[in-house]
């Protein structure tokens, strides 16, 4: 069997793969299955009652303040998706336009390098930027733009959109830059040459073709920020606590982990189902890549 | 110009909080806002008396380590198979194995409590948590190591095995050899994203916390937040670091492949 299996190039290839394939297939396609059947269980403090039930489904249903977590949640990460995707499209175009081939690694180095710095202390260090007596309120205050420290700044959803935005900007950055390098730079002139301006060459070659990046960014932003709990945590306040919030309390805190599953399946699908539905509006600049 | 003034902008947006760690980390007040009061060393003195903190920085580095070499090793398996060989379902297996890079990771942190906790009914320990971090952290390492694999010329090996080397030995002799700075550069980037993972290790934490989780903690009490400050300044010297010595080796293998830089990591 295994002499048979490393005499063809499938086989042996099939054979390196497996290792890392089967260790996902058992550490997040086998535990995605078992947080599925989990959340049509029930827990009592510490016994599990194995009997199938919709009753977490029900209770997410009937119960509002699931309803307007999860709206929140997927609020929260569509404006964040669009603001870092929006923020970083000019960085990749002028990192891949503009800036010298031999210099590009030194800017994709500088973009990635705050990215891989302790996420918590980043967190922490936007609410000493933001808050009462943070940066922005007394420089604002010193210059005497303002009379008294601004409070809308913190502790709400909008703090907790600028901190996301901040943290997934490498993830929005490197896409698209990828796709725009792709681009033969001489259809940028062929357009030029048949009389389109620099503007409308812009809109009609280089976007279209730089979509494929443009949908990676968003789905790489999309998906992750919705799993996020420590920026809502530190940032939110009372009214810009996310689902996340709601899954992690359900299974530390309140000890009724079927329901926090349930929560978990929801949110999953729910992100799943907008990911999939802004693909297909998409397919036109994803198809004929070669 | 007016593109590169944006870029600048940006960057000061992507380095703001980082520069204000070192500040804090100086500052002799306890409460961390402006204006500053005096400089002190004091924060870095009470780092090294801490002790429970030494206990959290070697769980995390212990996990760090095993998760930088165990990813790695899957990384390698994964990028030499996807760079050398044709085999059915290929695309769809790969995309597979880098989907947790968009999975939210409060899923995988309680999919996975929920299987070991409630399903083999195991304890939760340092391995729950490398076990998480090697799903999380090996679509980085493939990521970084095709571009190693794909510059390589499999004449290379074939020649070696023409001349009388096993396929092992083959592999070992010469490709080993020309993919090491990928490998390396793959293992520092692994153990950067283990050594600062929080959400996943807050979940699988047994009773001996890592380091995000004990600063999570400390992030509670106000007068110990300036000793956060002082940890998180080491922290981000250190990622920059080795981030340098990263990047520098991804060139070097770059250049030993003989193929022109295409840029960053990912």
């Amino acid at each position: 069997m295994f002499k048979k299996l490393t005499s063809t190039e499938g086989g042996r290839g099939l054979l390196l793969i497996s290792p890392p394939f089967f260790y996902a297939l058992a550490l997040m396609a086998f535990p995605l299955g078992a947080i599925i059947l989990f959340s049509f269980w029930t827990q009592n403090f510490m016994d599990v009652d194995t009997t199938f039930t919709l009753n977490n489904y029900r209770e997410i249903i009937t119960q509002p303040i699931y309803g307007a977590l999860l709206q929140r949640s997927l609020y929260v990460s569509a404006v964040v998706t669009v603001v870092t995707v929006l923020l970083a499209f000019p960085i990749a175009y002028f990192v891949s336009f503009h800036v010298r081939p031999d210099r590009k690694s030194l800017w994709l180095f500088l973009i990635t390098i705050p990215f891989w710095t302790s996420y918590l202390i980043r967190v922490f260090l936007w609410k000493v930027i933001l808050g009462y007596n943070g940066v922005i309120n007394t420089g604002l205050l010193n210059i005497g733009l303002i009379d008294e420290p601004l409070t809308f700044i913190l502790y709400n959803v909008n703090a907790v959109i600028i901190t996301l935005a901040h943290a997934f900007a490498p993830f929005a950055i490197l896409p698209i830059f990828v796709a725009l390098e792709k681009i033969d730079r001489s259809l940028l002139e062929a357009s030029r040459d048949l009389g389109e301006n620099k503007v409308m060459t812009f809109f009609r070659v280089t976007l279209p073709l730089a979509m494929p990046g443009v949908v990676a960014a968003v789905l790489i932003v999309f998906i992750p920020t919705i799993g996020d709990y420590v920026t809502p945590e530190l940032m939110g306040g009372a009214g810009g606590k996310l689902i996340a919030n709601m899954i992690q309390t359900q299974f530390l805190a309140l000890n009724n982990a079927p329901l926090g599953a349930a929560l978990a399946v929801v949110a999953m699908l729910s992100v799943t189902a907008i990911s999939l539905m802004f693909v297909l509006l998409n397919r036109r600049w994803l198809r004929g890549r070669s | 110009m007016s593109l590169r003034v944006y870029a600048i902008a940006y960057l000061i947006f992507l380095y703001a909080p980082i520069v204000l760690l070192p500040i804090f980390a100086f500052n002799d007040a306890t409460i961390i806002a402006f204006p500053l009061s005096g400089f002190t060393t004091n924060w870095f003195g009470e780092l090294m008396t801490n002790t429970s903190l030494h206990a959290a920085v070697r769980n995390s580095l212990f996990i760090a380590v095993m998760t930088a070499i165990l990813s790695t090793l899957l990384g390698i398996c994964a990028a030499r198979a996807g760079a050398m060989y044709r085999f059915p379902i290929k695309a769809g297996i790969m995309g597979f194995i880098m989907l947790p890079l968009v999975l939210p990771e409060i899923i995988v942190a309680v999919s996975l409590l929920v299987v070991v906790v409630q399903i083999f009914d195991l304890g939760l320990s340092n391995w729950t948590i490398i076990a998480a971090h090697v799903l999380i952290c090996t679509p980085f390492c493939i990521a970084i190591l095709n571009g190693a694999f794909q510059n390589l010329d499999p004449s290379m090996e074939e020649a070696a095995m023409d001349l009388g080397e096993s396929r092992f030995s083959a592999f070992r002799l010469v490709t080993l050899p020309l993919v090491m700075p990928g490998i390396i550069s793959s293992m520092l980037i692994a153990f950067t994203i283990s050594l600062d993972e929080f959400i996943i290790a807050f979940f699988l934490s047994g009773v001996s916390p890592t380091m995000p989780v004990y600063i999570w903690g400390l992030m509670r009490f106000p007068a110990s937040l300036p000793v956060v400050m002082a940890l998180g300044t080491i922290l981000v010297a250190l990622s920059i670091i080795l981030l340098t010595i990263a990047e520098l080796l991804r060139r070097r293998g770059m250049a030993r492949a003989g193929v022109k830089d295409k840029g960053g990591f990912l």
